[in-house]
C-alpha cells in the first residue's frame, strides 16, 4: 500500500517552454561551432563566432530557467521519493555516458601506443612498412619524433601534473566533508568545505592553464605536435571542461546552501553536483597514471 | 501526508495535470506526455523515411544503367552517404524511440516517462540535427560524401568545409539518443507498476532496456570519433594520420565500437515488437520468455566484441581476425534462439493472419536470410571476397528494411487503433503488405547475386554484365519507394480517425496492460498504477 501511494504522487509536470528552447540552443551552438570552425582554422570571415554565443547564451538561458523550475517545485515539495530515485538513476545513466566519451580517448591513446606506433616502427610483420614509408623512424612512447618528422617534449608527471593530483584528491575528501556535513545538518561544515572543494576547482584550473603554457612554450608540446600531444591535450582538454562544469555545478549549490536549500533527506542535487566532481576526479586519475606516468 | 501534498501541489500549480493536451502548435512545441512525443517522433521518423528513401531513388536511378547519366558522382556519393545517416539516425532509431515512448509507460503502468520535459527535449533536437545535416548539401562542394560511415582520411583529408556541420549534427543527435535512452532505462527501472517484476515484463520492454543501455555505451564513443575527425580536419591533430603516430585503422576500431552495437541498437526493439504480436495471431504465449530475455542480452554483450569483422581487410593480425570471426558466429546462438521461439511459437497455433502478423511472419523470414547472409560474411576468408561488393548491401537491408522496417510498421499496425481508437483502413494495409513484400525482394534480393559476382558499393557506375539485374533493383526500388505511399495514405486516414471503432482489446489474443485501458488511449494512463498479478 506504502508503494502505491508513492505511485500516486508521481509528479508530471506540465507542458514546459524550456525544452523546445534547448533545442534551439543546441541547434545555434552546432552551426555555430561549425562556422566558427572553419573560419577560425581557414582564416574567414563569418558569422560563426556570434551565432555560436548566441547558441551558449540561449543555452545559459535554458539551463537556468529549467533549474528554476525544478528548484521551485522541489521546495514546494512535489517530488516524491519515487521521482528522486529517477533523478538519481538518470544522473548515474548520465556519468556512465561520460565515461564512455573518454573510453574513446583512452582508447585511442592505447591504440596508438600499443598498436599503430609499433607496427608504424616494423613490429609484428610491418617490417616492410616501416623500411618503405618512414625508414628512419623508431618506435617509442612518449613519441617525441613523429613518422612525419616533427619533434616534442614530453611533459613529465612530477611537478605541478603531482600537485593538481593531490588538489582533486583533496578537493573529493573535502567535498565528501561537505556532504556528511548536510547529512548530519552541521551547515558550517557542509558550506566551508564545500567553499574549499570550489576553491581548489579553481586552482586547479589555474594551474592546468599553467601548464598548458609552459607545454606550448617551453616544451614544443602542441596540439598538433603528433598523437602525443593530441591524447594529452584532448584527454586533459575535455577533463578540464568537465572540471570546469563542475566548479559551476559546485559554486550554484554553494550558493543555493547559503539560501538554506537541501535537507538531510533531500539533496539531489548535491548529491549529483557531488557525482559528478568524484567522476572528474577519478578520470584524472586515470589521466594522471596513463598519460602522465606511464 | 497525501493531504498537505495535494494542497501544496495547487499552490504552485493552479491547474492540475488531469486535463487533456494543449491547443494548436503549442502542444507539439512544449508537451510532456509520452503519447504526444510518441507521436513527434513517429511522425518524424516516417518523414526521414521518406526522404531517406527519396534520396535512395536517386541512387537507384543512377544505377538503373550502366555508364553515368544522371547525377554526377559526387553527388551521387553525397545521396549514399545522407540516405544511410538519415535512414539510421532520423528514420530507424526515432522510429523505435517513438515507440517506446508510445508504449513503455502503457505496458508497465506508468503515469508517464520519468523524465517528461527531457522527452521533449530529446525530441526536438531531432528535427533540428536533420536540418543542418540536410542543409549541408547545398552548400558549395557539396554536403557530406564520406558514407554514412566517414572513415578518414575521406572525412579528414578529402572531405569539404560542410564536414563541420556533419560533426556537430552527429553530436545533438548523440545528445538526443543518450537523453531519450536514459529516459527510457529510468522509466523501466522505476516506474513498474507494483507487482511487475522483472521477468514478468513485455519483451518489448525488455528488449528496450537492454537497447536503451547500449544506447548509452556506444553514442558518447560515435561523439569522441566525430570529434577526433574534427580536431584531424580542423586542428591539427593526428589520430587518424600515419605521419602524426597515428592511424586511419584506429579510425575504423573506434567507428566500430560505436557502430557494432548499434546495428543491435536497430534490431533488439524489433525482436521485442515481434514477440508481441506473434503470440498474440497465434493466440498462444511466447514460447520460452525467459531464453528470450537471456539470448537478447547475450547479443547485446556480445555486441561489444565483435566490431572488428567489419575490417577484416584492413590487415589485422591473423589472431584478431580468428576472434573476430568466432565471437562474430557466436551472435547467431541466440539469434537463433530468438527465431526457433518465435516459429515455436506458431507451431499449432490458432493462426490468423491480420496484417501485423503478416508483417510480423515476413520479417521472420527476411530477417532469418539477413542473419544467414551475415553468418556468411562473418567467415574471414570469404569476407575478403565480398568485402565492399553489393552482398552486403544486401545482407544489411534484409536485416534493416526487411527486418527492422518492418517490424515498425509491424509495430504502426498493431498498436495503431489502440493509439486511434478506429481500425485502420485494412485493404490499403494489405496492399502496402503485398506490395512492399513483393518488391523489397525483388529491390534487395538479385544484390545478393551482383555482389558475389563482384559489383562493388557505393559506386555510380558498373560493368556492363551487371545491367539486368541492376534494372530490376531498381524497379524493385522504385516500386518500393511508391508501395510507402499507400502507407502515408493509410496513416493520414487514421489519424483523422476515419475507420471502425475498437474495442479496448483490440485483437482477439492481445494480452498485457496497454490493451486494458480504452482505445483511443485517454491523454493521461495509469495517474494510479494498477496492481499486476
Amino acid at each position: 500500500m506504502a508503494q502505491q501511494q508513492e505511485y500516486e504522487k508521481y509528479y508530471v509536470p506540465e507542458s514546459s517552454i524550456w525544452p523546445i528552447v534547448g533545442a534551439v540552443a543546441l541547434f545555434l551552438i552546432a552551426v555555430g561551432a561549425a562556422n566558427f570552425t572553419v573560419e577560425m582554422t581557414k582564416g574567414k570571415e563569418g558569422y560563426g563566432g556570434y551565432i555560436l554565443t548566441l547558441g551558449i547564451v540561449t543555452l545559459i538561458v535554458m539551463v537556468t530557467g529549467w533549474f528554476k523550475n525544478q528548484i521551485d517545485e522541489s521546495m514546494a515539495g512535489l517530488y516524491s521519493a519515487q521521482l528522486g530515485r529517477s533523478y538519481r538513476q538518470g544522473m548515474a545513466w548520465f556519468i556512465f555516458s561520460e565515461v564512455m566519451f573518454f573510453a574513446a580517448f583512452f582508447g585511442a591513446l592505447f591504440y596508438a601506443r600499443m598498436i599503430a606506433i609499433p607496427w608504424l616502427g616494423g613490429a609484428s610483420n610491418n617490417a616492410m612498412t616501416n623500411e618503405v614509408l618512414w625508414p628512419s623512424f623508431e618506435a617509442m612512447w612518449p613519441l617525441v619524433q613523429t613518422p612525419g618528422g616533427t619533434e616534442t617534449t614530453p611533459m613529465g608527471w612530477f611537478g605541478l601534473p603531482l600537485v593538481n593530483t593531490l588538489i582533486l584528491l583533496v578537493s573529493s575528501v573535502t567535498l565528501h566533508y561537505a556532504h556528511v556535513g548536510l547529512e548530519q545538518n552541521k551547515r558550517k561544515q557542509l558550506t566551508w568545505m564545500l567553499g574549499v572543494t570550489i576553491l581548489l576547482g579553481v586552482i586547479f584550473l589555474g594551474l592546468q592553464v599553467e601548464e598548458y603554457i609552459y607545454a606550448y612554450t617551453e616544451l614544443g608540446l602542441t596540439l598538433d605536435s603528433g598523437i602525443y600531444g593530441n591524447t594529452f591535450f584532448l584527454l586533459t582538454g575535455f577533463h578540464g571542461m568537465h572540471v570546469t562544469l563542475g566548479t559551476i555545478i559546485l559554486i550554484v549549490l554553494f550558493f543555493r546552501v547559503l539560501k538554506g536549500h537541501f535537507t538531510p533527506d533531500e539533496h539531489f542535487a548535491f548529491q549529483a553536483g557531488s557525482w559528478y566532481w568524484h567522476f572528474v576526479d577519478v578520470v584524472w586519475v586515470m589521466l594522471f597514471i596513463f598519460v602522465y606516468i606511464l | 501526508m497525501s493531504t498537505a501534498t495535494d494542497t501544496l501541489e495547487h499552490d504552485a500549480h493552479h491547474d492540475d495535470h488531469h486535463h487533456g493536451p494543449a491547443k494548436g502548435i503549442k502542444r507539439w512545441l512544449f508537451t510532456t506526455n509520452h503519447k504526444d512525443i510518441g507521436t513527434l517522433y513517429l511522425w518524424f521518423s516516417f518523414i526521414m523515411f521518406l526522404t531517406g528513401g527519396a534520396m535512395a531513388m536517386v541512387i537507384r536511378a543512377e544505377l538503373f544503367q550502366p555508364g553515368l547519366q544522371i547525377v554526377d558522382p559526387n553527388f551521387f556519393n553525397q545521396m549514399t552517404t545522407v540516405h544511410g545517416l538519415i535512414m539510421v539516425f532520423g528514420a530507424v532509431m526515432p522510429a523505435f524511440t517513438g515507440l517506446a515512448n508510445w508504449l513503455i509507460p502503457m505496458m508497465i503502468g506508468a503515469p508517464d516517462m520519468a523524465l517528461p520535459r527531457m522527452n521533449n527535449w530529446s525530441f526536438w533536437i531531432l528535427p533540428f540535427a536533420f536540418a543542418i545535416l540536410i542543409s549541408s548539401l547545398f552548400l558549395p562542394g557539396g554536403g557530406p560524401a564520406f558514407g554514412w560511415t566517414f572513415y578518414a582520411p575521406l572525412s579528414t583529408t578529402y572531405s569539404t568545409d560542410s564536414t563541420a556541420l556533419f560533426v556537430f549534427s552527429v553530436h545533438i543527435m548523440g545528445i538526443s539518443s543518450i537523453m531519450g535512452a536514459i529516459n527510457v532505462v529510468v522509466t523501466i527501472w522505476n516506474m513498474r507498476a507494483p507487482g511487475m517484476t522483472w521477468m514478468k515484463m513485455p519483451m518489448f520492454v525488455w528488449t528496450w532496456l537492454i537497447t536503451a543501455f547500449l544506447l548509452i555505451a556506444v553514442m558518447p564513443v560515435l561523439a569522441g570519433v566525430v570529434t577526433m575527425v574534427l580536431t584531424d580536419k580542423y586542428f591539427g591533430t593526428s589520430f587518424f594520420d600515419a605521419a602524426g603516430g597515428g592511424d586511419p585503422v584506429m579510425f575504423q576500431h573506434i567507428f566500430w565500437f560505436f557502430g557494432h552495437p548499434e546495428v543491435y541498437i536497430m534490431i533488439l526493439p524489433a525482436f521485442g515488437i515481434i514477440s508481441h504480436i506473434i503470440p498474440t495471431f497465434a493466440r498462444k504465449p511466447l514460447f520460452g520468455y525467459a531464453s528470450m530475455v537471456y539470448a537478447t542480452a547475450s547479443i547485446a554483450l556480445l555486441s561489444f566484441i565483435v566490431w572488428a569483422h567489419h575490417m577484416f581487410t584492413t590487415g589485422m593480425p591473423v589472431a584478431a581476425e580468428m576472434f573476430f570471426m568466432f565471437a562474430t558466429m557466436l551472435i547467431s546462438v541466440p539469434t537463433g534462439v530468438k527465431v526457433f521461439n518465435w516459429v515455436a511459437t506458431m507451431w499449432r497455433g490458432s493462426m490468423t493472419f491480420e496484417v501485423p502478423m503478416l508483417f510480423a511472419i515476413a520479417f521472420v523470414v527476411l530477417f532469418t536470410i539477413g542473419g544467414l547472409s551475415g553468418l556468411m560474411l562473418a567467415i574471414t576468408p570469404v569476407d575478403f571476397q565480398y568485402h565492399d561488393t553489393y552482398f552486403v548491401v544486401a545482407h544489411f537491408h534484409y536485416v534493416l528494411v526487411s527486418g527492422a522496417v518492418f517490424s515498425i510498421m509491424a509495430a504502426a499496425y498493431y498498436w495503431l487503433p489502440k493509439w486511434t481508437g478506429v481500425m485502420f483502413d485494412t485493404t490499403l494495409a494489405k496492399w502496402h503488405f503485398w506490395c512492399s513484400l513483393i518488391s523489397v525482394n525483388l529491390l534487395f534480393f538479385p544484390m545478393h547475386f551482383v555482389g558475389l559476382a563482384g559489383m562493388p558499393r557505393r559506386i555510380p557506375d558498373y560493368a556492363l554484365q551487371f545491367a539486368d539485374f541492376n534494372q530490376w533493383i531498381s524497379v524493385g526500388g522504385f516500386a518500393f519507394g511508391l508501395s510507402q505511399l499507400i502507407f502515408l495514405a493509410l496513416l493520414i486516414k487514421a489519424c483523422r480517425h476515419k475507420g471502425e471503432p475498437v474495442s479496448d482489446q483490440v485483437w482477439d489474443g492481445a494480452e498485457g496492460l496497454e490493451w486494458e485501458i480504452p482505445s483511443p488511449a485517454p491523454y493521461h494512463t495509469f495517474d494510479t498504477p494498477p496492481v499486476v498479478k
